[in-house]
């Protein structure tokens, strides 16, 4: 029952997304009815709000760690909902953010063998192709439609976070034709049975399928999308949960840095905004790290999904006009 | 479809342990390039094109207003600062930053172009070609041809 629902809601968010973003009525909208940005206080010295954009995103830093979410999902929808910056800067910066975490966690997971390159490989080139797409369009569009489409994008990402399930090693009984030729499958050493496992994947066609949509909400909205890719991976495709999580990481080094380029090269980035943030972020997750040793997890869990879910609605009436909050 | 052995293990492949080993290096040198060049534009050392105290007037605008409006007040362009025209501001504090970036954006194209020959070399044509036309992909979107206007 509750699935059939889901996925009636999920149809008619894609018909939603799909209407919004391919109608030309919304290419040829002026940005008149655009949600007023968040006034610049001249009051407030220049140092003010990368010094604030620092303290902001050291905290979300540690927030994404011990949530286990990426940074680029917090940033966007929060900064975009309260800072003053334009949602153009906001989504070039999401995805510098985004980026930046998983080059530097993309090495060490790719050397324990987490990350799967076979994996991601294919899954990348149709992941970061749709990223490009999705930046472009979502460039192109006015800013009050990508506002709405990204705040019901952030509450269907707290719907995902609320009824995913995981599972540790899916159980896949033979390997779909696809994946069997393009051999995608491995070997990963479980440190907590000292076991090797063996993984391989299944039905691949609806899983790089479903990396288009993936790809292209990344790219427009500037998300890393680390949310999709784990269930997609792990869930649809049946990849050991560690391997999902760790390729998943690694592959935002790639969709992101497609999407990345296409906003630098439309000017949507600005040092000021880009350097705090990402200095903010990076001391930020070296805390939660150690935060997490002694932190509970399901009450963090329960906390990001309620910063998200406020998040989301901030921007869905951003988007609309309404003063909510 | 190629017939290849491949011996399964938990340790990582060649082109694996390559590509980490190339973004790890690139993804250090633009770490710190960033530092550096953020402390020479927010300190002043170099000077800005557009000054620092005046950055936050311009942030809250659509980005192509934006363009528009430093165009006007601080650069003078006959074009708006697009694509890789940011190279001719390479020394002023605020274009410099665009430096480290670059390089955090690009490694992974150098990261796929390096595993391609090693690819090829075990006969391994289908992941050659994936991560060459992965290669073009970034390349083209880098290029700044796709960049397309409000």
């Amino acid at each position: 029952m509750t699935k059939s629902v889901l996925q009636k809601l999920g149809g008619i968010y894609v018909f939603l997304l799909c209407a919004l973003t391919l109608s030309p009525v919304w290419a040829l909208a002026s940005e008149a009815g655009t949600a007023a940005p968040v006034p610049v206080d001249s009051d407030l010295a220049w140092w003010a709000w990368p010094l604030i954009l620092l303290i902001v995103t050291f905290f979300m830093g540690i927030v994404a760690v011990l949530g286990g979410v990426g940074g680029g999902v917090l940033y966007v929808p929060i900064i975009s909902g309260f800072f003053p910056f334009h949602l153009d800067f906001v989504r070039g910066t999401g995805l510098l953010v985004a980026l930046s975490g998983a080059l530097a966690a993309g090495p060490g997971l790719l050397k324990m063998n987490m990350a799967s390159l076979r994996l991601a490989i294919p899954v990348a080139l149709i992941a970061s192709t749709m990223a490009i797409v999705g930046a472009m369009v979502g460039l192109a569009l006015p800013t009050n439609i990508v506002q709405i489409l990204l705040g019901a994008t952030i509450l269907g990402i707290v719907v995902i976070m609320f009824t995913a399930k995981k599972s540790a090693i899916p159980d896949v009984k033979q390997a779909d034709p696809l994946s069997s030729a393009l051999r995608i499958c491995g070997i990963y050493h479980e440190a907590s049975s000292n076991e090797d496992i063996n993984w391989c994947v299944h039905r691949t066609p609806l899983g790089l399928a479903t990396f288009i949509i993936i790809g292209f909400m990344a790219g427009m909205f500037g998300l890393g999308a680390g949310w999709a890719n784990v269930p997609v991976l792990n869930l649809m495709m049946g990849a050991p949960l560690k391997i999902s999580v760790a390729t998943s990481k690694f592959l935002l080094s790639i969709t992101d840095t497609s999407a990345a380029w296409i906003y630098l090269n439309k000017g949507c980035v600005i040092p000021m905004m880009v350097v705090p943030s990402l200095i903010g972020i990076m001391l930020g997750s070296f805390v939660g790290v150690r935060i997490l040793k002694v932190a509970k997890p399901a009450f963090i869990r329960w906390m990001v999904i309620a910063i998200l879910g406020f998040a989301g609605i901030k921007a869905l009436t951003k988007g609309l006009g309404i003063d909510l909050f | 479809m190629e017939k290849l052995t491949v011996r399964m293990s938990s340790k990582a492949t060649e082109e694996q342990l390559l590509y980490a080993n190339i973004l790890e290096k690139g993804m250090l040198v633009g770490l710190i390039l960033m530092f550096i060049t953020f402390a020479l534009y927010v300190f002043g050392i170099m000077p800005a094109a557009i000054p620092v105290s005046e950055i936050s007037s311009y942030w809250n605008q659509p980005v192509h207003d934006y363009l528009v409006a430093i165009n006007e007040n601080f650069l003078h362009w006959d074009h708006l600062v697009t694509g890789w025209s940011w190279i001719k501001l390479i020394g002023m504090g605020d274009f410099i930053n665009f430096i480290p970036i670059a390089i955090l954006s690009g490694v992974t194209i150098i990261c796929y172009l390096a595993i391609v020959p090693g690819l090829f070399k075990r006969g391994d044509k289908a992941y050659a070609i994936m991560a060459l036309a992965e290669a073009a992909i970034l390349t083209l979107a880098a290029s700044g041809l796709l960049a397309v206007g409000h």
